[in-house]
């Protein structure tokens, strides 16, 4: 993975940066190579470079005075919430301040009337859905890390989840957040509803990779907790048809709230190491309704009426919560069965739906190509791919093969009118493969808000976009300095 | 000027020399739009893409909306955000002022259901962002950056929409006796439950208006849920049809005043409404008020979380003043997109900062 060299102007002038940083913000700055080790990387950990030093801030405020010190003294800063990236959205540079949100993880204000939450940004995903629970709510977006993932990451990277297919991804249910600019400046964006007069300058800085400035708090749309949720589990004989019962579903006017797939090399790995009673099938499906129990029935009804019509070898409804707990088991633990049996990579282009058949077939005869497997598990009603392709870390050469395998899906993806990413985000990961779905206009139109934002490049310079396309910027800001 | 193709399109902005005002039907302009030389982009139509089983419809952005509408109600589908039919109204122009009806409480706005575009910027440059598919990160979302820019940062070639399917069912709940702030609490209680409410609204003379949608079996079970949360609020009625929620602008100049748009918390909104002469209507659980109010005057509001704009009369106004640095965001963003001000749709006031004055 190539990076800008650092700047040695900074690297000169450590000693005298982290003693600024101090000041401002006393007992949070680490600077020991012992301890800046572990912000080396986020979970794209094939790719690790200590940073200059990392600062922990409590507040907006410190957030603010940090920025400050860095903007002037012309210093990288890298945004981190919890370090989930599989983009390496949060990798930092040697002469990089990571600016990390550990700390920040206040509830701020609960409003049940008004159906939000304002939470510093550090907080976890799960932990704002668990501080609603007991009144009734609940946080939608749910990305597979949200445990640990923190919610100013998903405002950066626009997480999505599982759940998304009904709920949206973190954009539709952002309604404002306090930014922080790389100059220091602390300006409030979005409003009621998520609207604010002017320009939607909160849909923008959604999604742009810590790019734009510093996201320190979020309020976030909470929705009343449904009734109930069941699952079903549906099993074919082959992925055509699963792509096909998808389509046939969605075409009759019935959205779930999930609708998960995973192919028959995932099926056997995640029975293996989870034993969730699995059928041994070419694909199956996971479909989740929710409401009253009586509204769960009708939903499933037509949704096993429109199944049988294309012959499954299995449909599976769950009949209790112990039913229903097995029926996601497997689906949950798959990526943690594929990190069993080896190393792997996660793509997640997404495609048209109505691609689905070709698009599979095209991994399966590329992955035949280049003498890796590939195992397919994704969220079937959105198109949103997560092909996880296997290899072997400790064989030279394999992880290279591997990443060469992922950019020629993720090419794929994008001639069937798909897109490069759909949740993860571009980071240093996809960068580079920027141009195989935009053209140099394109990026330069993205990259002229960030001109306004950050007119020197300083914050999470060296991501989202190919480095030779970022290259004149990039160099003549620090050029001119 | 009519351009019929995008290319058409940017070359007329490249050669333009005097400012432009780019118009689909004209139906949704706000005061002081509309002031340069007409760019008429009701010949830019044509449905690119429509893939009902994707839930994806991609068309050119000067279709009506009208048409749009009837293709997918032949298929059983809609757009989810509801917006409001106005005689010539096109996507492109639907897409540009973010319009957006009672359902936004439930399935979200425009911006929401917006997939992809394509636009030519004040230098001509043709740009597409995002995509067809309903989940993209890939790179920054100018698409969020263009709804509702109302043709400031630049000019709506194609649109890419995901599409819903139409409910199978509807029930309307109305508590015709309740006034405007005194239906806040009965629409915030339907909102605050697990009813999957799609609409929470208020009309004078019809009182708090609330509907569910859905699978039939699905709608008797909320609607009757619904009917014994809301009784404590007053005598609960059924009504037949949801009707329209958002006042239509009418002739200029408008012997009834200007009309006001004024976004709040559903919790503030007694606090404004105690302020305000009478609403025209409230929207999205109390978040909307709309308000007539004489021409060229200022609502005298009291401190609050939203913000108000004129949107019929002779003066743009917002309020409350925007902060310093975000307007000056807003200004740089627009010198970037279009640097000779050719997309001056506001007429001569260029900066969002001299809006407010």
């Amino acid at each position: 993975m190539q990076m800008p060299a650092p700047d040695a102007g900074v690297l000169a002038r450590r000693a005298a940066i982290t003693a600024r940083l101090r000041e401002a913000v006393p007992g949070a700055v680490i600077d020991d190579p012992a301890e800046t080790r572990a912000y080396e990387c986020d979970a794209l950990s094939a790719y690790r470079c200590p940073p200059l030093a990392v600062v922990l801030p409590r507040t907006t405020e410190e957030v603010a005075a940090v920025l400050r010190i860095c903007h002037a003294e012309r210093v990288p800063v890298v945004p981190r919430g919890a370090g989930t990236s599989l983009a390496g959205g949060s990798m930092p540079t040697a002469d990089a301040v990571v600016v990390g949100l550990a700390r920040m993880n206040a509830v701020l204000e609960t409003n049940l009337d008004d159906r939000f939450i304002r939470v510093q940004a550090g907080r976890t995903n799960l932990s704002v859905s668990g501080a609603v629970d007991g009144a009734g709510f609940f946080y939608a977006p749910d990305p597979s890390s949200q445990l640990a993932c923190a919610i100013g990451g998903n405002v950066g990277m626009n997480s999505g989840g599982a759940h998304c297919l009904k709920y949206g991804v973190t954009t539709n249910n952002l309604l404002g957040v306090t930014l922080v600019t790389m100059a220091g400046e602390v300006v409030e964006l979005g409003g009621p509803m998520g609207e604010a007069a002017g320009l939607d300058l909160l849909g923008v800085v959604c999604g742009s990779e810590g790019q734009l400035g510093i996201v320190t708090e979020a309020s976030l749309r909470i929705l009343p907790k449904p009734a109930g949720a069941r699952p079903v589990l549906v099993g074919f004989d082959a992925s055509e048809t699963a792509g096909a019962c998808v389509a046939a579903i969605i075409r009759a006017g019935i959205l779930p709230v999930a609708i998960e797939f995973m192919d028959r090399p995932c099926i056997r790995a995640t029975e293996a190491f989870a034993g969730a009673g699995y059928p041994d099938c070419e694909a199956l499906l996971i479909i989740e309704v929710e409401g009253t129990p009586p509204e769960i029935d009708e939903q499933l009804r037509l949704i096993r009426a429109i199944a049988e019509g294309f012959a499954p070898v299995e449909f599976r409804e769950s009949r209790s919560e112990d039913e229903s707990r097995r029926i996601w088991l497997g689906r949950k633990s798959a990526f943690g069965a594929m990190g069993q049996i080896n190393d792997y990579m996660c793509l997640d282009g997404t495609i048209p739906v109505s691609a689905l058949p070709q698009v599979l077939a095209g991994i399966a005869r590329l992955s035949g190509e280049y003498g890796l497997d590939v195992a397919n598990v994704f969220h079937a009603g959105d198109g949103n791919m997560h092909p996880l392709i296997l290899y072997n870390a400790n064989k030279p050469g394999d992880l290279e093969r591997c990443e060469a395998l992922g950019a020629e899906i993720l090419r794929l993806c994008v001639a069937a009118g798909g897109c490069l990413t759909g949740e993860h985000g571009v980071g240093v990961e996809k960068r580079e493969l920027m141009l195989a779905q935009f053209t140099p206009t394109d990026l330069d139109a993205q990259m002229r808000v960030k001109d306004v934002f950050d007119p020197q490049w300083l914050l999470n310079a060296a991501k989202v976009f190919p480095l030779a396309v970022s290259a004149p910027r990039r160099e003549g800001m620090r050029n001119a300095a | 000027m009519q351009p019929e193709t995008e290319a058409e399109l940017a070359d007329m902005i490249r050669a333009a020399r005097e400012p432009l005002s780019p118009l689909g039907g004209g139906s949704r302009l706000h005061p002081g739009e509309g002031q340069g030389l007409r760019l008429d982009l009701s010949a830019l139509t044509g449905v690119v893409l429509y893939e009902p089983a994707a839930l994806t419809l991609v068309v050119r952005a000067g279709t009506p909306l009208a048409e749009i509408q009837t293709l997918l109600a032949a298929e059983g589908q809609m757009l989810a955000f509801e917006p409001d039919a106005r005689p010539g109204s096109t996507i492109g122009g639907v897409a540009s002022a973010n319009a957006s009806g009672a359902r936004r409480v439930q399935a979200g706005a425009c911006r929401d259901a917006m997939l992809g575009l394509r636009f030519v910027t004040g230098q001509g440059e043709v740009i597409a962002n995002g995509g067809r598919v309903m989940k993209n990160v890939t790179g920054y979302d100018l698409v969020k950056l263009l709804a509702g820019a109302r043709g400031r940062l630049g000019v709506l070639t194609e649109v890419a929409l995901k599409t819903a399917p139409r409910p199978q069912t509807r029930a309307v709940l109305a508590l015709p006796g309740l006034g405007a702030a005194q239906a806040i609490p009965a629409l915030t209680a339907a909102l605050t439950g697990p009813y999957d409410v799609s609409g929470a609204a208020w009309l004078p003379g019809q009182g708090a208006l609330i509907r569910v949608e859905g699978l039939a079996g699905s709608v008797a079970i909320r609607r009757a849920a619904l009917t014994q949360r809301l009784a404590g609020f007053g005598p609960v009625d059924e009504v037949a049809d949801w009707p329209q929620t958002v006042p239509q602008p009418g002739p200029v100049p408008d012997a009834r005043g200007d009309l006001w748009r004024i976004i709040c918390r559903p919790s503030e909104a007694p606090a404004l409404l105690a302020a305000l002469p009478p609403p025209e209507a409230l929207d999205w659980g109390g978040a909307l008020i709309w308000l007539r109010l004489p021409p060229g005057e200022a609502p005298a509001l009291p401190v609050w979380s939203g913000h108000a704009t004129r949107v019929s009369g002779a003066q743009p106004l917002s309020l409350p003043a925007p902060d310093p640095i975000v307007a000056r965001i807003n200004a740089s963003l627009r010198e970037r997109f279009d640097p000779r001000a050719i997309l001056a749709s506001d007429g001569p006031c260029r900066q969002i900062s001299q809006m407010s004055s």
